[in-house]
């Protein structure tokens, strides 16, 4: 990795689906090596946001550069882990298989994995604890050890920016601590995480940065300078519940996000 | 043995039987990514809508499969149009495109003489028709897309399981959707000949759901999946030759006999 200034500035984006804005003139700037929880209530915009990030939802206006250049002039920048519900856990592919596919961005378009990338791929495994389970197809895992899977892949990418969308959501507390080990690899690397959680105890503790957003920014910067009443008013509305010993309280569990409408899941 | 072997003293049947083995190879392997990209609508679309190509072609007494070629092409990339960055869903795109093409391409045949026998062998294969040009046809269009299959291996397997990885690699995730799609059309164009139109979903679809029981990885699923549409095609034709059936529903039915029998010698092993 030898891009030295690991950055990453949003501009002024809108974003959002045919006339529908979904985040309207969103800025921030993430240091190199940053810990970031995107943290909002349901249908705020955290997987929007995540998609225009990974650029599979094209920017309405502002822009996204990373190391000082727009978004799509490097390979094999970003890794994505994704949702649970947004994998077809049915298709025949063995978790090293999966692993290899964060591969595919070095190997060349018609060339098989060089000696070099299965290296990666069985460290990336080893590291995630799942090398005993290499050779089964996903949807034979647990939820926890699906979630591995990918965070090896996310890690065999060699990214210079992860994005992981809910990953504390339904995992058990092995995957979840084993979650944080990875970021806390990745952060000696400088790699800047970037990680949509409904869990603000977690990223209250454990992030150095928050990004807190309704449908817009609402405030960014340490979990001290965001995680105020104002704030936390502002993005939860009337799902803030204030308590007289300044203890507050959030109501935000958990209808199906209404940004999310995939189709598949059939974890077993 | 004799009974294997005297259907092929006729020139016709040797070139029905290897255009059908061609064919059926050709679709068990594009009918994997149809299965696991949930495409059996697309394919049995894709397949109606290359009737008004084919009719044309008819009619202007040209070559029917460069006119069900150029059909399948348009509509493959329309539909890609229609649907892209979601403006109409992709089946809805699918659903209009499938039925004014079917439409239009009834209202051409309808126009013709020879109507009935037409249309009949258009809608369900002529086997025994395939030229000595045909099956050449058949061959270099198969050979073509088995290639580009093979080459667009590790392409096409991250657009099918994950979309997202894809535009975090940098995919041209879209020129490659498109290309999938121009060699399924091609695939049912090519297939046209030997099970129809109408029956072209199916050899699209049944053997790859066949392999998709029996193997845990893409590269086997494909192989066992070509295994089982040859075989098919070959059992069938036999039981065309010897019971006087159209080739293009004994081919299907035993597609689907390998079918039924996977699925509950897998349903009394679970047991």
């Amino acid at each position: 990795m030898t891009h030295t200034p690991h950055r990453l500035e949003i501009e002024n984006i809108s974003i959002g689906y045919g006339e529908k804005i979904i985040m309207r003139d969103l800025s921030f700037q993430v240091p190199h090596g940053a810990r970031v929880a995107v943290v909002g209530p349901n249908g705020a915009g955290k997987s929007t946001l995540f998609k225009a990030l990974v650029g599979i939802l094209p920017l309405k206006s502002g822009q996204i550069l990373i190391h000082g250049e727009s978004l799509g002039s490097h390979k094999d920048c970003v890794a994505y882990v994704p949702q649970r519900e947004d994998v077809d856990w049915r298709f025949p592919v063995t978790v090293s298989d999966v692993v290899m596919m964060g591969r595919y961005g070095q190997i060349g378009w018609w060339s098989n994995p060089s000696k070099k990338d299965k290296q990666i791929v069985s460290r990336s495994i080893e590291q995630m604890g799942i090398a005993d389970l290499a050779d089964l197809s996903i949807g034979q895992l647990s939820g926890g050890q699906q979630q591995r899977a990918f965070l090896a892949r996310a890690l065999a990418q060699e990214p210079h920016i992860l994005l992981m969308d809910e990953p504390f959501t339904g995992v058990d507390a092995t995957t979840q601590e084993m979650t944080f080990g990875l970021l806390d690899h990745l952060r000696d690397q400088h790699v800047t995480a970037i990680i949509s959680t409904h869990d603000l105890n977690l990223a209250a503790s454990r992030f150095d940065l928050v990004l807190l957003v309704n449908h817009r920014l609402i405030a960014f910067g340490t979990p001290q300078q965001v995680f105020t009443r104002e704030h936390l008013a502002g993005a939860f509305g009337n799902s803030l519940l204030v308590m007289e010993n300044g203890m507050m309280l959030v109501d935000e569990c958990c209808p199906p996000d209404e940004e999310h409408h995939h189709s598949h899941a059939e974890a077993k | 043995m004799n009974w294997l072997l005297e259907p092929l003293v006729y020139q016709f049947m040797q070139r029905g039987l290897l255009a059908s083995v061609i064919v059926g190879i050709l679709c068990a392997v594009m009918g994997t990514y149809v299965v696991l990209r949930g495409m059996a609508f697309l394919g049995d679309a894709m397949a109606h809508a290359i009737l008004p190509g084919v009719a044309i072609a008819y009619l202007l007494q040209g070559n029917l499969l460069v006119g069900a070629g150029v059909a399948a092409v348009i509509v493959a990339l329309s539909i890609g149009l229609f649907s892209r960055e979601g403006v109409v869903k992709e089946d809805t795109a699918i659903g209009i495109l499938f039925a004014a093409a079917l439409s239009l391409g009834v209202a051409l045949i309808s126009s013709m003489q020879t109507y009935a026998v037409d249309l009949s062998h258009i809608l369900f294969g002529n086997v025994l028709g395939v030229s000595p040009s045909d099956l050449w046809m058949i061959g270099i269009l198969s050979l073509v897309i088995l290639l580009a299959v093979a080459l667009f291996f590790k392409q096409f397997l991250v657009i099918s399981f994950d979309p997202v990885l894809a535009a975090t690699l940098r995919l041209p995730a879209e020129l490659l959707r498109n290309l999938m799609l121009v060699l399924l059309a091609l695939t049912v164009v090519v297939s046209l000949q030997t099970v129809g139109v109408s029956l072209a979903a199916a050899m699209l679809v049944t053997p790859a759901a066949t392999a998709y029981l029996l193997t845990r990885r893409l590269l086997p699923m494909m192989l066992v999946s070509a295994l089982i549409g040859a075989l098919s095609s070959v059992i069938g034709l036999y039981l065309s030759y010897y019971l006087n059936i159209v080739s293009g529903s004994t081919i299907v039915l035993t597609a689907t006999a390998f079918f039924l029998f996977v699925f509950l010698w897998k349903r009394m092993k679970s047991i």
